[in-house]
């Protein structure tokens, strides 16, 4: 019996009437836990209840805290009939189970009801009280935490990242039991949000027992997704990446959430030294076996030496064996592990080593039992696409589900392998089911790692090494990690244009962030490419052999669309690339989006040529060179519109291209062999540098056309999918998270394949389209984090539900700071092979001209001296984060501050001044409740892992919460618009209730996972479900920090020296 | 391809002013397009017309949502303490302030609640004073041909009369105050729902032709002063008893002192007094008054229409009548004789207060609160 669960029902406000007759209602409370049940009296006749229940007292395992929530229903009396239900509020008590989250929930939670929606509030309290349990053997994993947060969270560092973790639960689905036929709507929807809440308990603890045994003490990345399969289940699946983390002991020392890790590792070698050494004091069993862990072995001289080789420049040609090297290190300690992937999408400094490209496999399954061993024979040569029957196992094993997966996951290891890679980054999973046919899909970037994150954390060889690897690895991630001489695809290479040293492809792709120490010209932009291809109505194997057919030439056209837009673009890489493809009762949809930027490291893209079949023909020659013409002005009106200015480079520096017998411009590895075929066809008549278009048929035509169709965003307006815009540094606190849902009906009548896409790409243009319009006020502003999904809900219905961040930036200070990039890339490439030479003469003229200013002088000073200096630190952020990209070394960063202040930013001189006077009384009070003051009620949603201006002082926790919704009055709700309107505000009410009464003001990382909408207007009926998640964390101002931050040097020292003295 | 659905949700509850007038003034999504369109919005921002049409009706569909909160408050409202009222629908986002007031397109919801209960004049104009049930909404629609006001948005402003009326009618204490908490309205829109509900309450007569002339500003400015001196909350008598059932305060007029305004009639019913009465006038009033002679040939027409005025205020039908009888006894003679204001004025002040000089007259209180919210009144009717 290792926990104590203590409820306490306070009150309620804003109840429905349930008593016609008196206008009022008779309520009390029923408060479930696993199977026991307690009630709370009958508060008569009011709409606004006051219970003030006693505590109740649930005495539970840790396994069930895990697994079950908390139910709490509210009922309305009745003397003579049945008691009728107000609705409910399930409350995940997991939050309460790690110590340093969240210690009680207390709030006012909305009382939902899955047909009326929101019927009032109800104010509860929750505490656990967690006996410790040293059993050896428990089931449970209390104490792991777990961040939706693909990067490491913003108040913690990573010691060892241990790797990838994941588990499936499968159940059936309540919707599809023979009791669903006499059950109320009501009662089948209730029972589904509890199995699924009980399923995503179970998935987590299970999840967690994984990291323990991997010695971990968190999840990071972690996306539970479930997969309605109708008849024959449900599953829920879980991914996530092991770490062990440790929770940065001064808030001061670590930066403010809003720029970006890079800071982070800007700042470490800095600020580091009054938190190492000292270990954070959490009393899980968990954590002293990490550390004692981290005592016993390693030594990583060997890849310090690999990569102090490499960035002064002697690597050179010889990469090659260091690269092997390299490669056996890595290996070595990925090779224990089954599956070496990563969900992170940003890493901490100097863990990325190499980017090989996008990897990425599907599947299709029959989710009936299907008995039929010829499918696989038929469907042998297409290795990706193969049919699995799976006669011998029954729906409800998890075994089959987990089979498909570990087997699309050994196909996406294989592929990484090829590419030179030993490990898997960005790496993410998903589903789309239509009735029996699933298509199960993987994809991540294949990556050369730094081995030293993955096995040892040793806290001081961390900070030395980290010192000198940054010295390279601005550029390092661009270089081939495949042996150039024996490449896995032909692919087109040269020589860095940052550090001539290393060969780099002329395109990359890529699943993850933009690394932020990457140097990137100009500005990045959202890049899709949209497809449908019709299918004809099939049953079974039929339908999932025309759909494997398939799959092979709609990922080979996403990817061209990909890279024709990208060259329109003038852009050279895409970042969080994500392509799904969603199967239909007729048709295949696919829906490409990413970040197009242009890397300075990576050659200049060529132009897109176009070709004629016919030359013959006059006027249609005419035609093409029209074409041509206005293709060429696109390119030339987006690289100002982008202002992708890359520095003109004379031949010599560059060197002659390396001769390349073939040369492509192709780096998606795509699994299926026969789109790799389709691709050498097409494109060995490529010229040179172009990319050539050929316009043979109309088909062809439409393509070109489509691609001149892409309209840029109004002036003002920016967008990408990724956490945040290149060439954007100075956020502005405004942000307002949004969803949209469009859904169209397709004219039956004129079902042709070009039809269908112009409507699609008309439908997500138009949804872009109303979105600038919408949010016309925040201008300045960019749209972070686009994420578009896809789904076809009938036949000839597409659904469309972007989720995205519009998060408003200064103007002028973004211009100024678009500029630099371009000069300071003009000057690498003046320096060239001078590198080394360059760094002491920086620093020389840079703290010269610092020393006449007193605030800068005071600025250095206190930056070199005082090893505390979160005051400098806190005090440069804000401006210097806009260089962070730039800046290669600390030297470099000393500099830029220096630069800064030079540069006259009263805002940062000013503060360091008010900062000093303020008291310690006033220190305490100013942050002692930061989100009690003047927040209250305020939750800020947003999907990105960071709030703009502001900085996170505190994970609380997972939020993940599951909602249905239906209704059989869609007519008088306002239709399915005003159905679907009402039901996301509410989650999103319900979202930041519980948030709140965590003690939170935020959810960051917020991501819808799942909308599934279906609609029935005959009956006047819908239905509607929900999955949404994300981190619920406490934010602070910085604003609010200024004066915090000043005091916090003597804080820091004092905490850390007692807890020094607890760990040894 | 045809749009089935198509919804925008933000964390924050964007609401923009222009649509909000729209919607308000009841247009209907299409005729707020083309609204929109004729504005220059499209030139402005470079979108489409069908982007316009999808904005359009998002913003419709949140206001429709925010007008069903809206009235679910209104359920709540006897149970609530007023402070508490400041809990806004918690589910539109509208809890969360703007964070720069530079931006006010992020309305908080007082405001949005501030235009919901505006309403327009010509409307109240020829609702003032109807009974507020159903039958008077079939009217609305000749009220909309006749002002040329959309029916929605007749049916809106209808409808928070209506609302208003219902939730106050039984409330105790000041009807202004009543109507400012729980409505959360502006000082000066409170203070006009006590005038309508006030004078839908009492029937008021206000459509007759020959009424046409006064605005609501002059209906207004009667009501506050009656609601001020002639209602029970006035005299400032607390009830006593809880139980009884209780006039409301400021709703009705004092029965009481209806009754008593019978006494008045000895002024013109008495011929000694009434001379008397004619005689101190005419003597203070002599050379001060441009319309001297016209005055003493009508005084005793006038004060006899002004007594009589008060005592028949009995009868419900005759209070109902009360700015009719006020307008052909008093106003329409002055009128006639071409008084100009000041004169009125000197008149009725001078005609009230020489009633304490007569002897034989002993409702000197009486008298005073009736003359003197009577005086106001007929200053503010008298014009053309």
């Amino acid at each position: 019996m290792p926990g104590k669960l203590k409820v306490k029902i306070v009150a309620g406000r804003h109840l429905p009437v349930m008593d016609r007759a008196s206008d009022l209602t008779d309520a009390f409370v029923e408060v479930k836990f696993g199977n026991t049940t307690f009630k709370t009296d009958v508060y008569l006749k009011s709409l606004n209840p006051q219970w003030n229940s006693e505590w109740f007292k649930f005495e539970v395992d840790d396994e069930d805290l895990q697994d079950e929530p908390l139910q709490i229903t509210v009922l309305d009396h009745d003397t003579y009939s049945a008691n009728d239900a107000i609705g409910k509020v399930y409350i995940d008590i997991d939050p309460l189970l790690y110590s340093e989250a969240a210690t009680v929930i207390s709030g006012w939670f909305p009382i939902y009801d899955t047909i009326h929606g929101i019927r009032g509030e109800i104010n509860v309290v929750v505490k656990v009280d967690l006996f410790n349990d040293l059993n050896r053997f428990r089931q449970s994993s209390c104490g792991v935490k777990f961040f939706c947060t693909t990067s490491i969270p913003k108040c913690y560092r990573a010691v060892i990242i241990h790797g990838f973790v994941e588990e499936l639960v499968v159940n059936e689905d309540p919707e599809y039991q023979w009791i669903d036929r006499i059950r109320t709507p009501r009662a089948s929807n209730e029972a589904r949000q509890r199995l699924i809440s009980l399923m995503s308990g179970e998935l987590q603890r299970k999840i967690g027992l994984k990291v323990l045994e991997m010695r971990g003490n968190a999840v990071v990345g972690y996306l539970q997704c479930f997969d309605l399969e109708g008849e024959s289940g449900l599953v829920v699946r879980a991914i996530g990446t092991a770490c062990t983390l440790d929770k940065l002991s001064s808030p001061a020392a670590f930066l403010p959430a809003c720029n970006s890790p890079s800071k982070e590792m800007k700042e470490s070698p800095l600020v580091h030294p009054p938190s190492h050494g000292c270990r954070s004091t959490h009393n899980s069993p968990i954590h002293t076996a990490t550390g004692s862990r981290l005592t016993q072995n390693f030594s990583v001289s060997v890849p310090t030496l690999i990569y102090t080789g490499m960035g002064s420049g002697s690597a050179g040609k010889e990469g090659g064996p260091f690269k092997a090297l390299l490669r056996q290190q890595t290996q070595s300690a990925l090779e224990q592990r089954e599956f070496p992937f990563f969900t992170l999408t940003a890493f901490p400094p100097g863990f990325l080593v190499h980017v090989g490209g996008v990897v990425s496999a599907r599947s299709v399954k029959l989710l009936d039992r299907i008995h039929n061993p010829a499918f696989v024979g038929i469907m042998g040569n297409t290795r990706s696409y193969k049919l699995l029957d799976w006669n011998s196992f029954n729906s409800d094993e998890p075994e089959t589900r987990d089979a498909w997966w570990a087997e699309i996951r050994q196909e996406i290891k294989s592929h990484a392998k090829a590419l030179g890679c030993h490990a898997v980054v960005g790496y993410s999973e998903s589903t789309s089911i239509c009735e029996e046919v699933c298509i199960l899909s993987a994809s991540g970037t294949a990556a050369v790692l730094n081995p030293r994150f993955l096995q040892d954390g040793t806290v001081e060889g961390c900070l030395e090494q980290r010192l000198e690897e940054n010295l390279p690895t601005r550029c390092g991630f661009c270089h081939i990690p495949y042996d150039e001489l024996n490449m896995p695809f032909p692919a087109h290479l040269t020589y860095c244009y940052n550090c001539r040293k290393q060969k780099v492809p002329d395109v990359l792709f890529t699943t993850i962030d933009l690394p932020t120490d990457a140097t990137v010209i100009g500005k990045g932009c959202l890049i899709q490419a949209r497809l449908c291809r019709l299918k004809k109505k099939a049953q079974a194997e039929a339908n999932a052999t025309a759909i494997s057919n398939l799959l092979p030439f709609m990922e080979y056209e996403v990817h061209t669309q990909l890279m024709n837009k990208l060259k329109l673009k003038g852009m050279n890489a895409l970042f969080g690339l994500r392509i799904q493809i969603t199967v239909g009762e007729n048709m295949l949809m696919g829906l490409a989006s990413a970040t197009g930027v242009y890397l300075a490291a990576l050659p200049t893209p060529g132009g897109i040529q176009i070709a004629g079949k016919t030359p013959n023909d006059g006027s249609y020659e005419q035609h093409i060179s029209h074409m041509q013409k206005k293709i060429n002005d696109t390119i030339a009106k987006n690289k100002e519109l982008y202002e992708i200015n890359p520095p003109e480079i004379s031949e010599e520096i560059i060197g002659s291209p390396i001769p390349e017998p073939r040369q492509r411009s192709r780096l998606l590895r795509s699994q299926s062999e026969s789109s790799d075929e389709v691709t050498e066809l097409d494109l060995s008549h490529g010229k040179k540098d172009a990319f050539v278009l050929e316009i043979d048929d109309t088909d062809a035509m439409e393509d070109v056309h489509s691609l001149l169709t892409d309209v840029p965003p109004p002036s003002g307006f920016y967008s990408c999918n990724t956490e945040i815009m290149p060439g954007i540094n100075n956020w502005t606190s405004e942000i307002q998270m949004f969803t949209s849902v469009r859904v169209i009906r397709l004219s039956s009548l004129n079902l042709t394949n070009q039809a269908l896409n112009k409507n699609f790409n008309d439908l997500c243009e138009n949804l872009l389209k109303s979105l600038y319009f919408k949010l016309r006020s925040m201008i300045p502003c960019c749209l972070c984090h686009v994420n578009f999904t896809v789904s076809l809900p009938e036949d000839e219905l597409i659904q469309v539900t972007v989720t995205a961040v519009a998060i408003t930036f200064d103007k002028n200070q973004a211009l100024q700071t678009t500029k630099t990039p371009v000069e300071k890339s003009l000057q690498r490439a003046s320096t060239d092979n001078e590198e080394l030479l360059q760094f002491p003469l920086e620093l020389c003229s840079d703290s010269l001209p610092s020393h006449p200013f007193p605030p800068a002088k005071e600025h250095l000073e206190s930056a070199s001296s005082n090893s505390g200096i979160p005051a400098a630190q806190r005090a440069t952020s804000v401006d210097y984060s806009s260089f962070a990209d730039r800046c290669s070394s600390w030297i470099e960063l000393i500099k830029l501050k220096a630069q800064t202040i030079r540069r006259g930013s009263i805002k940062t001189t000013v503060t360091v001044e008010k900062a000093s006077p303020v008291g310690d009384g006033n220190f305490r009070n100013r942050s002692a409740p930061p989100c009690a003051n003047s927040t209250v009620g305020v939750v800020k949603m947003t999907p990105l892992s960071f709030i703009p201006g502001a900085k996170i002082t505190k994970y609380l926790g997972i939020i993940n919460m599951f909602f249905i919704r239906e209704t059989t009055s869609l007519r008088e709700e306002g239709g399915v618009s005003g159905f679907l309107h009402a039901f996301i505000a509410e989650v999103f009410a319900m979202v930041r209730a519980h948030v709140a009464a965590l003690g939170g003001n935020a959810v960051v990382s917020y991501i819808m996972k799942q909308c599934v909408f279906m609609e029935n207007p005959n009956k006047n009926q819908a239905q509607c479900l929900i999955n949404v998640s994300g981190d619920a964390v406490v934010f602070v101002r910085e604003s609010d920090l200024e004066v915090v931050s000043s005091q916090q040097p003597t804080t820091n020292c004092q905490s850390s020296c007692t807890e020094g003295e607890v760990t040894t | 391809m045809t749009s089935e659905l198509d919804i925008f949700v933000g964390n924050t509850t964007l609401i923009d002013e222009d649509v909000y007038r729209l919607w308000l003034d009841g247009y209907s999504v299409t005729d707020a397009v083309a609204l929109r369109v004729r504005s220059g919005i499209l030139e402005q921002t470079g979108a489409t017309a069908a982007v316009l049409q999808s904005d359009t009706m998002d913003h419709y569909r949140t206001f429709h949502m925010l007008e069903r909160l809206l009235h679910l408050l209104h359920q709540l409202i006897f149970q609530i303490p007023p402070s508490r009222l400041t809990v806004y629908p918690f589910w539109m986002g509208l809890t969360q302030p703007s964070e720069s007031p530079a931006r006010p397109r992020q309305t908080p919801f007082p405001l949005f609640y501030g235009g919901y209960y505006a309403f327009d004049e010509a409307f109240v104009r020829e609702v003032l004073g109807k009974k507020l049930s159903k039958g008077t909404k079939k009217d609305l629609d000749d009220i909309s041909t006749k002002t040329g006001i959309t029916l929605k948005s007749c049916r809106r402003q209808f409808d928070n009369f209506k609302r208003v009326f219902k939730v106050v009618e039984e409330m105790r204490g000041s009807l202004v105050d009543n109507i400012q908490q729980h409505f959360l309205l502006s000082d000066r829109l409170a203070r006009d729902y006590a005038a309508i509900v006030f004078f839908a309450n009492n029937r008021f007569e206000t459509g007759k032709k020959k009424l046409q002339y006064l605005s609501f500003g002059d209906f207004a400015f009667c009501a506050e002063l009656m609601i001020q001196n002639w209602t029970l909350g006035a005299v400032g008598e607390a009830p006593t008893d809880p139980d009884s059932q209780m006039d409301d305060m400021d709703m009705d007029l004092d029965k009481e002192f209806l009754q008593d305004l019978k006494e008045l009639k000895v002024l013109v019913a008495d011929k000694d007094l009434l001379d008397l009465h004619k005689s101190l006038v005419c003597t203070a009033l002599r050379g001060k008054l441009g319309v001297f002679s016209e005055m003493e040939a009508n005084f005793k027409n006038l004060s006899r229409g002004l007594v009589n005025v008060a005592a028949k205020l009995t009868h419900n039908k005759d209070v109902r009548d009360l700015f009719v009888d006020l307008v052909e006894k008093f106003v329409e003679p002055c009128r006639s004789d071409h008084w100009p204001l000041s004169d009125v004025r000197f008149f009725l002040n001078q005609y009230s207060a020489s009633v304490h000089s007569l002897d034989g007259f002993r409702h000197q209180a009486l008298w005073d609160r009736y003359m003197g919210t009577l005086r106001g009144c007929l200053l503010r009717l008298y014009h053309d």
